[in-house]
């Protein structure tokens, strides 16, 4: 075989039909790209989700204040004020499953330090809730259950407060005031990074909630959330259910008015969430390889006509039919290679870059990349490949008439 | 006197589109000897462009025997038949068939990237190069068929048949599309080469540009009606100075309305 005269025969061909070669390098490239972006940011998106789930804390029962039944779960978490802190108390007292027990308060405001503001949300919790939510300081130290009971005037930041309010200097030691009343800096979190939400969860500056409720808050004494620590996953449903059973009795008769959640459900949703929103993306992916395919589709039978015209030629010339399926075999596999090779950079080039603008992590996947492009290059193969496999079988003369 | 070039006994060709058969070429036989240069005259339709195909081992008669050189091309396959084609022929279009949007150079060197010898780059150059030369077209070698005249054009074509030197030189309507000076041209050309000892064949209803030519075949309705050698045969380069003469003249009884 003459590979190397067919392969200078495929670069010709290639550079003559400047266009044909870039719109088909382009389906290919739109196609790849698209896949790999795709996937990349669902991928990301559900690894982060999954990450979130796992940061929200082992073992985690939530109750939020209005009924599933008659407000709806999350839809009516604050909108009705009718958990407290002596339901919290109770909890803490009366369940023998609770681990650990943190009422949670939440406001948002401006915050003051080092000659700086920054709005926040200003959390008031207990001090289990660091052991509750997988959360530890990096530095400095946790408020005590002293501190609570006295409603000391402190507190400890997020990273991004801190980041916010003490560029330049270290912030434990270092004095807060939140509406007007001064608190004492005992520590930094670590960092969490954003939740499902997007949500930046490091913003924040948690109090004791006793200081929170009486000091800088004129605040009724509910709260919008407990949150409980289970001993186990396996110790989930049965804490959730003495925890109902409790609040229930302690509203004698009344319509339940709050909701118990534990984590696995939480974590189910996150992760049917994510799971749906890949395959979402998933779907726009193949959609955009199938578009990508049917413009390379397109762009090889438009050009069947004349590149039958070319292969009489070259049969007449003296082609043999294997120069012209080696022609275009050659020509399609520069196409896809080339274009293959555009739309993975392009590709993760797109991903990273939406990825550093929102702070979405991103993970190229080495599958998405290899089925994108297998795809577009089957793709351009079998269109570009067929039609001129049949035509180098046609009589020279045939060939030439063909319209 | 030594074989013939070309051998047709009885050949025929029919084609069938739908119910209908059309017989283009109904029995003819022919011998073309080395040195010779023949026109094919007839009606549209006679079988005039079935008959070169064939001899152009483009089609392949439905019956009938054709020995190229001595081979009867019905009993090679598709691959030696390429090979003739590359090799032994040469085959000029009436409507050029060049390849789009590629420099003459390039279309006169792809002969040569489909020899079965390989050709260095600077070899196939150099020979496309004379290709050109001998047709006048040197300096026009990196033009595209759509910079250049038709006329033009069919020279490139031309170059391309020869390149690879064939033993035979078809040419269906070579002039077909082109006016009288160019057509004189492209004959001037083909006398050249035929003086060199290629053996031509070309189709053309005008007699005018028959003339050329040493020998003139009539088809009619797939048969050859008329074989005859051409008598007081035209020379293309005279008949050039005649009509560079007749031009200038033209020019000169217009020039007195110019000068004034
Ligand atoms: N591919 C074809 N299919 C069917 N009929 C054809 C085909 N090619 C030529 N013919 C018919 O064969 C006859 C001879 O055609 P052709 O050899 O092209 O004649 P000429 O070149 O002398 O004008 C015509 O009647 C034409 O219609
Ligand atoms: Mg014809």
């Amino acid at each position: 075989m003459r590979v190397l005269a067919t392969t200078i025969i495929a670069l010709r061909a290639l550079r003559r039909n400047k266009l044909r070669s870039a719109l088909t390098a382009l389906g290919i490239i739109i196609g790849v790209g698209a896949v790999i972006t795709m996937v990349s940011i669902g991928n990301g998106a559900k690894a982060q989700v999954e990450a979130q789930v796992a940061s929200l804390g082992r073992n985690v029962v939530t109750v939020l204040p209005g009924s599933a039944t008659t407000s709806g779960a999350r839809g009516g978490q604050g909108s009705s004020n009718t958990l407290t802190v002596d339901d919290a108390d109770a909890i803490r007292r009366e369940v023998a499953g609770a681990v650990a027990v943190s009422p949670e308060v939440r406001q948002g405001w401006q915050v003051i330090g080092n000659g700086l503001n920054w709005r926040t949300s200003v959390h008031g919790v207990s001090p289990e809730f660091t052991a509750i939510r997988a959360w530890p300081l990096a530095e400095g130290r946790l408020f005590t259950d002293a501190e609570v009971r006295s409603a000391a005037k402190v507190a400890v930041i997020g990273s991004t407060v801190a980041k916010q309010l003490f560029p330049d200097v270290d912030p434990v030691g270092q004095t807060l005031r939140i509406n007007n009343v001064p608190f004492q800096v005992l520590g930094v979190l670590t960092s969490k990074g954003f939740n499902f939400f997007g949500q930046d969860q490091d913003d924040c500056v948690h109090l004791p909630y006793t200081s929170f409720m009486s000091r800088v808050f004129r605040w009724r004494n509910t709260v919008n959330n407990i949150i409980v620590e289970a001993p186990s996953a396996a110790a989930m449903p049965r804490l959730q259910q003495e925890i109902t059973d409790l609040l229930q009795q302690r509203r004698g008769g009344r319509e339940p008015d709050f909701t118990v959640r534990n984590q696995l459900e939480l974590a189910q949703t996150a992760t049917e969430t994510s799971r749906t929103m890949t395959a979402l993306l998933g779907a726009i992916a193949g959609v955009s390889l199938l578009v990508g395919g049917i413009g390379i589709m397109n762009i090889m039978l438009v050009s069947v006509t004349e590149r039958t015209r070319e292969i009489g030629i070259r049969l007449a010339i003296g082609a043999h039919d294997r120069d012209i399926r080696l022609q275009f075999l050659i020509e399609a596999m520069i196409l896809s290679m080339l274009g293959g090779a555009i739309g993975v950079l392009c590709g993760v080039g797109l991903a990273q870059t939406l990825s550093n603008l929102n702070g979405w992590p991103v993970l190229v996947s080495t599958s998405s990349i290899t089925l994108a492009v297998g795809f577009s290059a089957f793709v351009g193969v079998a269109f570009g490949f067929y039609p001129a496999h049949k035509a180098a079988k046609l009589d020279p003369i045939d060939a030439l008439r063909f319209e | 006197m030594s074989s013939p070039v070309v051998q047709l006994r009885d050949i025929r060709r029919t084609y069938i589109s739908g119910e209908l058969e059309v017989h283009a070429v109904r029995g003819i036989s022919l011998d073309i000897h080395v040195g010779e240069f023949i026109a094919i005259m007839g009606a549209s339709g006679s079988g005039k462009s079935t008959l070169m195909n064939t001899l152009g081992c483009l089609d392949r008669p439905t019956s009938g025997t054709y020995l190229l050189d001595g081979v009867n091309v019905a009993d090679l396959d598709r691959e030696a038949r390429a090979d003739l084609r590359n090799q032994k022929l040469g085959f000029v279009f009436q409507g050029f068939n060049l390849l789009p949007r590629t420099s003459a150079l390039e279309n006169v060197e792809l002969p040569m990237l489909y020899a079965h010898r390989r050709v260095s780059a600077s070899e196939m150059r150099r020979r496309a190069m004379a290709a050109l030369e001998i047709v006048g077209l040197a300096q026009r070698a990196d033009h595209l068929p759509s910079q250049l005249s038709g006329g033009q054009q069919q020279r490139v074509a031309i170059a391309r048949a020869l390149v690879n030197e064939p033993r035979l030189l078809l040419a269906d309507e070579p002039t077909g599309n082109l006016d009288s000076k160019t057509s004189v041209e492209v004959m001037g050309v083909f006398q050249r080469l035929n003086e060199q000892g290629i053996t031509i064949v070309m189709v053309t209803h005008e007699l005018d540009i028959a003339q050329y030519c040493k020998r003139i075949l009539v088809v009619r309705d797939g048969l050859v009606v008329r074989d005859e050698p051409v008598a007081g045969r035209l020379i293309a380069s005279e008949e050039l100075k005649k009509l560079l003469g007749a031009e200038a003249a033209a020019q000169l009884t217009s020039a007195p309305f110019g000068a004034k």
